[in-house]
């Protein structure tokens, strides 16, 4: 097809889509006025039962936690893909991109703000379950500590921190221990992914059964798969900058 | 609850995050056999759940959420005969090919075998979940690997282009999808399916269920490839490597199909009324199996060749499902399995051809497959048995899917159904005729050539045994020919489809626990006029053939006029399938704003 | 107002197809195609919004209080971390095509096809 005729194909059908979404939001509850049972049901039912203060975190790690098994796997999936999709052919070694800091002081001030971003994330993982966060956003925190590495420090060191055999261990252990905490429900003789661990007082690190360790098996899995794929993008963005480096 | 429910996909999925793991630490053969081990493992369960599940549903709610005075606060998996069947079908065929791949992909490590099984693993989740967002999930989890896998050969033009128009017209479906969830769970504050079902039963559809339906069916129709949704399908197939397409090709499609029949009739049946819906699904699964009839004919390259005939057994299984009734269920059902196991067996025959003459051309391969005689009874066996001959699984799943139409007055589907598997059945039978025959003539400007590069199997450096080649095209083959003797498939079938049918039973059996009474097997036998259409089809597919093989003996009149005719038409259905991506977005996004306005016609 | 939100979740949604339509460069297509996915998140965050509900988290106050739905907070949380392997795996595809094919349209990669 022309481009003119996609774009005309386009411009007819998405007035029939745009008519069909209209008629359907005019049966939707006004915004603001939801009285949706389930939502309801769980912020009753979550801080009594699970002693979790975060009904978010409930939902996500406990009522629909087999939900959150998938979604890890599709995180670990799609490392493996872009792993795969990227990989450098055997006998080439990957080209090290160079260090884009010279300065002292930004080296300093950057890799101690490292720490602190580890600081946080870590924290942000802890408290999943009482506070906003969870093993998902603080994996990504987690992650981008590694990266500040890299992007006030050095290629090399931030290399030596991330080896990836042990990454990769991180990455298979958060994404197989979620599936391993469900099986050891299903050996006890309860169902795959049934609460382990008592639930303790609400508001505290010790609440709500087997959701800090779920949580905690997702924080791996997250921050190792982030710091995967950045290792595969920056080793290709040597390539990238610089043809010249890559012999053809 | 069943403890063996959670496991076809929790083996898999742990298998490959402890292969990653340990991976480092492994060698490559040890990788590979825990990938067999676990595949292998997974179709025992899974079988097993298929005889486990005779007689009720087996309802698992993880968690332990059972629900709470009828509502559902987790997730569930139904188990049904129907549905254990996909599991299963997804583990033979992902065992087949792991096996065929033994050594084949040793250049990504760990790699292809943690994506075959996280791939295994996502098909069993989606074949089983009883949830409208965990189906999401697991629709998103085998929709990740699958680009992913489509890409592998990525340095060449066609699977880069191939994964990017999977990834973008598959993403843009499950948009649609979760636009429809959406929807659904702002209506009824629900997301297991029977729970929706219950909320929306008995009150007049209005736009918002309309479009939820649209939405929802327009992104499974796009998962599943029908037409005008299907374009990515062939580009993506002819370009994944060979054990890549065998999951492809033979279930991921198919799946697609299985949700759509699931939520119409789970959340759907008791407020969108079957004469409303019928006619349009049967039309969007007709018009699929004629156009990948037609297109698949004019292919000369296998693995292209072979996409497009699935695409045409998947407009004959959104037919059946379409009908709308217990028999076209129970036909999609025997369908979806046959067929997949017989096209799979034809890949890996394909996959044969291209590990050892290094190509997967039509008119290249002439003659030269006389010295691979395993892939040629093989590849034509699946070409007899999709030309609908009696006694085989397609044929008894279309004798299924007549009884109903006949029924129904819908005469005029069968005749168009046997002509879509004169279509597509009559060009793979022209295929194996030529190359492993050496029939017909060794040049058609007519088919399309595919460049080159658009091959993308891995370099086989190394010798394997012929056996590991050999034994997965032809187990698949044998267990596809010989599901058709089971004793009473079709009545199991049909009361599996029954169970599904009755939307109030199935509901008070997965929310209340109240399981119905088991019905007895009915006992079913094809009609005449089902071996009528048989035996025609079968008759077609090898005059078809033969067509394809001498069609420029023909008259030079008979074949100017012909030319006059054709030639146009054949022109613009090849110019549309223009592997661009732009396009196909608009033609999905015209796919769906049609589905919307027929149904919405047909309801109001 | 009360069905605006909406109505700008569908907006996003046909300006996100429009994008991936007309582009002509993978790493539009690839930000149409993540803004595109915004939408949804557009819509479930909204078909949730109670009004004057605070978040779902009854830590310092009284368990009770009106809050907004919690599920499609989690389904949003998902549907970002699809968008995010999409976008990645997409663009992990851009790198080879710029790499290889030499192109960055996805116009150009191959001509016509049958």
């Amino acid at each position: 097809m022309s481009r003119r005729a996609r774009l005309a194909l386009f411009g007819i059908a998405a007035c029939g889509l745009a008519a069909l979404l209209l008629w359907s939001i005019t049966g939707l509850p006004k915004f603001g006025d939801y009285h949706g049972a389930y939502g309801k049901i769980l912020d009753k039912a979550a801080p009594r039962e699970r002693q979790t203060s975060n009904v978010v975190a409930a939902v996500v790690f406990d009522y629909r936690g087999f939900d959150t098994m998938g979604e890890e796997l599709i995180l670990f999936a799609a490392v493996m893909g872009v792993a795969m999709l990227l990989r450098e052919p055997r006998e080439e070694e990957a080209p090290v991109p160079e260090d884009p800091v010279r300065s002292d002081a930004l080296r300093a001030f950057g890799v101690s703000f490292a720490g602190a971003t580890l600081v946080l994330g870590l924290w942000i993982v802890a408290h999943g379950y009482v506070t906003p966060g969870g093993g998902f956003q603080g994996g990504v925190i987690l992650a981008a500590a590694f990266l500040l590495v890299w992007l006030a420090g050095s290629y090399r060191s931030y290399r030596r921190l991330t080896p990836v055999p042990i990454v990769e261990l991180g990455e298979g252990t958060g994404a197989g221990g979620y599936v391993v905490i469900g099986l050891c429900a299903l050996l006890i003789g309860d169902a795959f992914l049934q609460n382990l661990l008592p639930y303790g007082v609400a508001g505290k690190l010790s609440s709500g059964g087997s959701i800090p360790l779920l949580n905690w098996a997702s924080g791996l899995e997250v921050t190792a798969a982030f710091v995967l794929l950045f290792n595969e993008f920056l080793s290709e963005r040597a390539v990238l900058i610089d043809p010249t480096r890559r012999p053809s | 609850m069943d403890v063996l429910v959670p496991l076809p996909v929790a083996i898999p999925l742990l298998s490959a995050a402890a292969l990653t793991a340990f991976g480092f630490w492994c060698g490559r053969r040890l990788d590979d056999l825990v990938a067999i081990v676990a595949t292998a493992a997974t179709l025992a369960v899974s079988l097993l759940l298929v005889f486990r599940s005779s007689d009720h549903e087996l309802v698992y709610w993880f968690g332990g959420w059972r629900p709470r005075n009828g509502f559902a606060l987790g997730i569930s998996f139904v188990v049904d005969p129907g549905t254990a069947a996909i599991a299963t079908l997804v583990a033979t065929l992902g065992l087949a090919a792991l096996i065929f791949s033994w050594r084949y992909f040793d250049e990504v490590g760990t790699l292809f075998p943690v994506l075959m099984l996280v791939f295994v693993g996502a098909m069993c989740g989606f074949a089983l979940a009883g949830d409208l967002f965990n189906l999401f999930v697991w629709f998103e989890l085998m929709s990740v690997v699958a680009y992913a896998l489509t890409g592998y050969g990525v340095q060449h033009a066609g699977p880069l282009e191939g994964a990017v128009n999977f990834a973008v017209t598959n993403s843009v479906g499950s948009f649609c999808i979760l636009f429809g969830i959406g929807f659904l769970y702002a209506r009824t504050g629900a997301l297991n399916l029977d729970q929706i079902g219950a909320a929306l039963a008995g009150r007049r559809a209005d736009g918002l269920v309309i479009v939820a339906f649209t939405l929802l069916v327009g992104g499974f129709m796009t998962k599943a490839g029908a037409v005008p949704f299907h374009f990515w399908l062939s580009d993506a197939y002819a370009v994944a490597p060979v054990p890549v397409c065998i999951l492809l090709a033979g279930v991921m499609s198919d799946l697609g199909l299985h949700a759509i029949g699931r939520i119409y009739w789970t959340v759907f049946s008791d407020t969108l009324s079957a004469g409303d819906i019928r006619p349009v699904v049967v039309g969007f699964g007709l018009v699929t199996a004629i156009v990948g009839g037609l297109m698949c004919f004019l292919q000369r390259d296998l693995k292209r060749m072979l996409a497009f005939a699935t695409i045409s057994n998947i407009g004959a299984v959104l037919v059946g499902i379409g009908l709308l009734t217990r028999s076209g269920l129970a036909g999609s059902i025997v369908f979806l399995n046959t067929n997949g196991l017989l096209r799979s067996a034809a890949f890996v025959a394909i996959g044969i051809l291209v590990r050892r003459f290094k190509s997967g051309d039509e008119l290249d391969l002439r003659g030269q497959g006389r010295r691979a005689p395993i892939a040629g009874v093989v590849f034509a066996a699946a070409g007899l048995a999709l030309a609908l001959l009696p006694p085989f699984g397609p044929f008894l799943a279309n004798a299924l899917v007549v009884d109903s139409a006949d029924t129904l007055g819908y005469g005029w589907v069968p005749p168009l159904l046997a002509l879509a598997a004169v279509l597509s059945a009559g060009t793979i039978l022209r295929a194996a005729a030529r190359i492993f025959g050496g029939l017909g003539e060794a040049k058609d400007p007519l088919f399309s050539h595919e460049p080159e590069e658009s091959q993308a199997e891995p370099a086989d450096s190394r010798r394997v045994s012929q056996l590991l080649l050999w034994i997965p095209a032809a187990a698949l083959a044998v267990v596809g020919l010989g599901l058709a003797f089971i004793p009473e498939l079709a009545g199991h079938a049909l009361r599996d489809a029954g169970r599904l049918l009755d939307r109030s039973a199935h509901a008070r059996e997965v929310l209340d626990g109240v399981a119905p009474p088991p019905t007895p097997t009915p006992s079913y036998s094809p009609s005449a006029t089902a071996y009528a259409y048989g035996a025609a089809s079968t008759l077609g597919a090898l005059a078809f053939a033969g067509f394809g093989l001498y069609r420029r003996r023909l008259p030079i009149v008979l074949r100017r006029a012909a030319a006059r005719v054709a030639d146009r038409p054949v022109a613009g259905l090849k110019a549309l399938h223009s592997g661009v991506v732009g396009d196909y977005v608009a033609w999905l996004t015209a796919g769906v704003a049609l589905l919307g306005g027929l149904v919405a016609v047909m309801v109001r | 107002m009360s069905y605006l939100p909406f109505v700008l979740a569908a907006w996003i949604f046909l300006v996100g197809i429009f994008g991936i339509v007309r582009s002509r460069h993978f790493i539009h297509l690839v930000v149409s195609l993540s803004l595109t996915q915004s939408s949804t998140y557009v819509l479930l965050l909204s078909i949730g919004y109670v009004k004057h509900g605070g978040a779902p988290i009854f830590k310092d106050v009284p368990l009770g209080t009106k809050a907004v739905d919690p599920v499609v907070q989690a389904l949003t949380l998902t549907d970002i971390v699809v968008s995010v392997t999409v976008a990645a795996l997409l663009l992990a595809v851009a790198i080879e095509a710029k790499k290889h094919a030499k192109t960055m349209n996805p116009d150009e990669l191959r001509p016509v096809r049958g």
